[in-house]
């Protein structure tokens, strides 16, 4: 099978390809024995450090446990809130009045290049001195609403402009009004066919709850860092690891549902009539939609 | 208004600040994104493997978490850098350079493999492959992606802010304590700072989509 990049290998090509893997193979062995050597160098790899972890007695699985379910409570919160005003925004952009349209495509794109850590300090910093009292909570929700709020009205948007026009046209022929047409044969489609972008969508949320931190909210990553300060320094780097660990099981959880989602619907008919998204590889810590 | 005056340095460092740490963060990223993306390209196994390991790690790790290990986790590994800045730095360049190399993969995978086919069969050298096929028509297809991947690191260079670098969303922390209407005076401000990178950035992303579109 040839690829872009190389042609089926020939009897030299084969032995260069050998000896480049067996290269790679000492060179990741190296890397692995040089970090297992480090960590031991600094005593990182004491069993009784590790034991703090799962040893039920200290409270530190239970704390661990309770610091996930908050920030899947947050992220799970925030991604229905803005799942529902994204969709309302998508279809205002997408208005045939200007002065729905305007405004609205403001709002997006504001939303959409504005740091996410500036919307939740803002709101953490700027409701109370107005008078509204707000918790960490609300202030990282709110922010995380503002935020995927406008990155999923991009979503949804290019997924109804995604739809065949042959579905609206034929609607419209019809008698079909915008709004019943919207509700009744575009929105319906091209959520069909966004679902998966929108369950990778999920997973950069989740990774955004970690600014909880900043605004002191007890989400995973800042009970991991209580639970050092109050084990003291010597687990920090177990504490670290234990969280990361922890974020990328749940992350590569969710992509994998996204995956299988997106390959069921590539198969379903009902998505007959949209043109395929491929599933973003390059969102970020922020969220960014291709 | 006048808050923003009596500011107006410590606005300007933030934004020089964060400046800094986006251009010199977007170099590291894509110096290190190249890099991995050959990995991932290579026909050695074992180093397809190192590379795909080290990206699905830095893609589901939240960015808070690899500036929390640059930051408090290297010193504890004897390996502490000797200032936030660079940690910062570090956690920036090693974070965005996953995808860094998944837009150049994707690049790469994206053009027809009968144009390389087409330049073997004409007796090219792979490096005449690459260089003169490949890689032109690759970039086109690498640009929107990477765009949209700058633009996020402009944003998240504001997770600096929280580990000790006075950039930008610094700013806004610092001068926390005044009243509501000095604080949304202070909030324009940095959000304009931020705006003046990432409006202009967006626009020319999506100016060279439209291109692209054409094209094809």
């Amino acid at each position: 099978m040839t690829s872009v990049l190389y042609d089926v290998p020939g009897p030299r090509a084969r032995a260069r390809n050998r000896m480049l893997t067996a290269i790679g193979a000492v060179v990741v062995l190296g890397l692995v024995a040089l970090a297992l050597w480090r960590l031991s160098v600094n005593d990182q790899l004491d069993g009784d450090r590790w034991s703090v972890l799962f040893d039920p007695r200290t409270d530190v699985p239970q704390a661990i446990g309770n610091a996930l379910v908050r920030t899947l409570r947050v992220a799970v919160l925030g991604m229905i809130a803005a799942t529902v005003l994204g969709a309302l925004l998508a279809i205002g952009r997408l208005s045939d009045r200007a002065w729905v349209r305007r405004p609205v495509t403001v709002v997006v794109e504001f939303f959409r290049a504005v740091p996410l850590l500036l919307l939740i300090l803002f709101s953490f910093i700027f409701l109370p001195a107005l008078g509204t009292p707000i918790s960490p909570f609300a202030a990282l929700l709110l922010g995380l609403v503002l935020y995927n709020m406008a990155v999923l009205a991009e979503i949804f948007r290019s997924g109804i402009l995604s739809v065949d026009r042959g579905q609206w046209e034929s609607a419209y022929a019809l008698g079909m009004s915008k709004s019943q047409v919207m509700t009744t044969v575009l929105l319906p489609q091209a959520v069909r066919r966004m679902l998966p972008v929108l369950i990778a969508q999920l997973v950069v949320l989740l990774k955004d709850t970690s600014l909880g931190y900043i605004v002191t909210y007890s989400e995973l990553l800042r009970t991991s860092r209580g639970l050092v300060e109050f084990f003291g320094n010597t687990y920090s780097f177990q504490f670290y690891v234990a969280a990361a660990i922890v974020y990328i099981a749940v992350n590569v959880l969710i992509s994998s549902i996204a995956r299988l989602v997106e390959r069921r619907t590539r198969k379903n008919r009902k998505v007959k009539a949209t043109a395929p998204v491929a599933l973003p590889d390059t969102p970020t810590a922020t969220g960014q939609a291709v | 208004m006048s808050v923003l005056i009596d500011n107006l340095p410590l606005l300007l460092r933030g934004f020089w600040m964060t400046l800094v740490l986006s251009v010199l963060g977007a170099l590291g990223a894509v110096v290190l994104g190249t890099l991995l993306a050959a990995l991932r390209v290579s026909p050695s196994a074992p180093l397809r493997g190192l590379g795909y390991l080290y990206v699905e790690l830095l893609r589901n790790t939240p960015l808070t978490v690899v500036f929390f290990f640059m930051a408090f986790g290297l010193p504890q590994l004897d390996l502490a850098l000797p200032n936030f800045f660079l940690s910062g730095l570090l956690a920036l360049v090693l974070y965005t350079s996953a995808f860094v190399c998944e837009a150049i993969r994707s690049g790469i995978n994206a053009v027809p493999p009968g144009q390389a086919e087409a330049a073997r069969a004409l007796g090219m050298p792979f490096g005449q492959v690459i260089g003169q096929v490949v890689l032109p028509q690759a970039v086109r297809t690498v640009i929107p992606p990477l765009g949209n991947v700058w633009i996020a690191l402009v944003k998240n260079s504001s997770i600096a802010s929280a580990f000790a670098v006075t950039e930008l969303t610094a700013v806004l922390t610092r001068l926390s304590n005044q009243t509501a209407g000095a604080l949304v005076a202070i909030g324009a401000g940095v959000t304009i700072g931020y705006l003046i990178i990432t409006l202009p950035s967006g626009y020319v992303v999506s100016r060279f989509e439209r291109r692209l579109a054409v094209l094809r």
